[in-house]
């Protein structure tokens, strides 16, 4: 019992990072039709500037260190979008050949600028003693920081709900994902609403950069890389441009991977997901919450 | 700016790829009532509607009460007063029809919900439900609706309302698009030749992308002859 809640709440943990970083890439995709493989970048780009801007500060001030960190990945998560947005992919609205080259390309150049940096080997992080302790749940000695990043993608999935449904940016977005020209025959300047999509998504996937330094310990270049091969199998499973839909998606990842991978083999997790992926596709191509045509 | 001229279209030219859809259109609607831009399917009647909106690239003039439109982007044009209801009406089938009509208000612009709601008034009862719900009757309501609800709109481009509909419900929209006339001028792109005989004061023909014939509805319909050589078939 024990060892199948710790299991499920790791999962969940995982599915929650997933979640952060297919959010950004579903609404990117589902507005503006761009297939944005830079998103792992804004990750890995976040996760070390907070880990740099934690490293300046007092060594004991260690929840100060982390809090400070957070705020810094979050803004540099949405600045690095909001240029990449502005400057690449503006110019490339029309051709979709030309915003996957670029994408990659930035995607490439920056792991290689951050290894050249600061070195390929992963870099421990300082954490909070709160955040390297366990908490007991249902038998099972449970990481505070997979509760801490469950918790903290319930309230951005809250947050991110209460921005589509409840505000006149959200409505536009939604209506966007449907039908952009028709939102610009209204008279609406949708390319506001591209560049505030990107800034969300940088944010999101800045704010899952630290979090997924306190999940596994460490940072490393090739993290935001590695997630987002998942993070796109989370966006094409829950429905391109809906954010419930990668919500759920990612949890049904992130649990499908923890447990097969515990229960069968290392490795046979991330395969299922792949095949999940693929049954999804062959039965309601759509996604979850898309149509089933 | 000619006097009661609103719309003024000189030289547009629409290429899609390589075809050559519009060629040299030039007219002019006057303000007020409803203009009728009628042809057979496929000479560019849709195209041309969107040339005016700037959703396909073109060349040539559109002036709207003497304002060059055509160095603007779509939103712009709509902002100086064009409303637009698409031929396949493109309502938001996912958004409610409340938030269907939130998002075509203008900031600034008076809105018309009293008028909109007394021509269509399944739309306050409706509200909370998905547009995409809705049979394709209620759906134009939406997508007129849309259109109406800006007061600051000086003219509406209409593609086809009655398209695919009951003939009960092509009834209620040609009341509609009466009473639209009385607010706002409306070009109208009807294939529904009793219904646009019905509707329309001036029209203007196109024929294989250019314009064929301008003039009054009744020099068109009353004349057998002309009405079978620009649209195939004499209205009686």
């Amino acid at each position: 019992m024990s060892t199948v809640a710790l299991l499920a709440i790791t999962g969940l943990g995982l599915g929650a990072l997933y979640f952060l970083i297919a959010a950004g890439l579903s609404l990117i995709w589902g507005l503006m039709r761009v297939l944005n493989f830079a998103h792992g970048a804004f990750f890995t780009v976040a996760a070390y500037a907070g880990w740099v801007a934690s490293e300046a500060l007092p060594a004991d001030a260690l929840w100060l260190r982390w809090l400070v960190s957070l705020v810094v990945g979050i803004v540099v998560g949405a600045l690095f979008a909001t240029l990449t947005e502005t400057i690449l992919i503006r110019p490339l609205y029309a051709r979709h050949i030309g915003q996957v080259l670029v994408t990659v390309g930035l995607a490439l150049a920056t792991i290689a600028l951050v290894e050249g940096g600061f070195g390929s080997d992963p870099r421990k992080i300082a954490l909070p003693e709160w955040m390297t302790a366990t908490t007991k749940l249902a038998g099972a000695a449970i990481p505070n920081t997979r509760l801490l990043v469950i918790a903290i993608a319930a309230l951005v999935l809250a947050l991110l709900l209460y921005f589509l449904q409840r505000t006149r940016y959200g409505l536009i977005v939604r209506a966007g994902v449907e039908n952009r020209a028709m939102v610009m025959a209204l008279g609406i300047d949708v390319q506001k609403a591209f560049t505030l999509v990107f800034a969300i998504g940088g944010m999101a996937a800045g704010l899952a950069g630290v979090l997924a330094a306190a999940y596994y310990g460490t940072i490393d270049p090739g993290r935001g890389t590695a997630m987002l091969i998942f993070a796109f199998i989370v966006v094409v499973i829950g429905g391109l441009g809906s954010v419930t839909g990668s919500a759920i998606a990612a949890v049904i990842v992130g649990l499908v991977q923890q447990f097969l991978n515990f229960y069968a083999a290392a490795g046979v997790g991330d395969f299922a997901v792949i095949l999940l992926l693929a049954g999804v596709l062959l039965v309601r191509p759509g996604g979850l919450a898309g149509s089933s045509t | 700016m000619n006097d009661g001229v609103l719309l003024d279209v000189r030289n547009l030219d629409v290429f899609i790829g390589e075809s050559h859809i519009l060629q040299n259109v030039s007219f002019q609607v006057r303000e007020g009532g409803i203009t009728g831009l009628l042809g057979r399917n496929g000479v560019g009647k849709t195209t041309t509607l969107r040339g005016i909106l700037g959703l396909v690239r073109r060349t040539g003039s559109v002036t709207l009460a003497g304002d060059e439109l055509t160095a603007l982007d779509v939103p712009q044009v709509v902002r100086r007063g064009v409303g637009y209801v698409p031929e396949d009406r493109d309502v938001f089938g996912g958004l409610t029809v409340d938030e269907n009509l939130r998002l075509a208000e203008r900031p600034g612009s008076p809105l018309r919900y009293e008028l909109v709601y007394d021509l269509f008034p399944e739309l306050r009862t409706r509200g909370a439900q998905r547009a995409g719900t809705l049979s394709g009757g209620q759906q134009q309501m939406v997508a007129l609706a849309r259109a109406l609800l800006n007061a600051d709109n000086r003219i509406l481009l209409i593609d086809e309302p009655t398209k695919g509909l009951a003939p009960l419900v092509v009834g209620l929209v040609t009341n509609a698009l009466k009473r639209a006339a009385e607010v706002a001028t409306i070009l109208l792109v009807e294939q529904n030749l009793a219904v646009a005989h019905k509707l329309v004061r001036d029209v203007i023909v196109l024929d294989q992308g250019q314009v064929g014939f301008i003039g009054n509805v009744e020099q068109l319909m009353g004349d057998p002859a002309l009405a079978r050589k620009h649209l195939g078939v004499a209205h009686g």
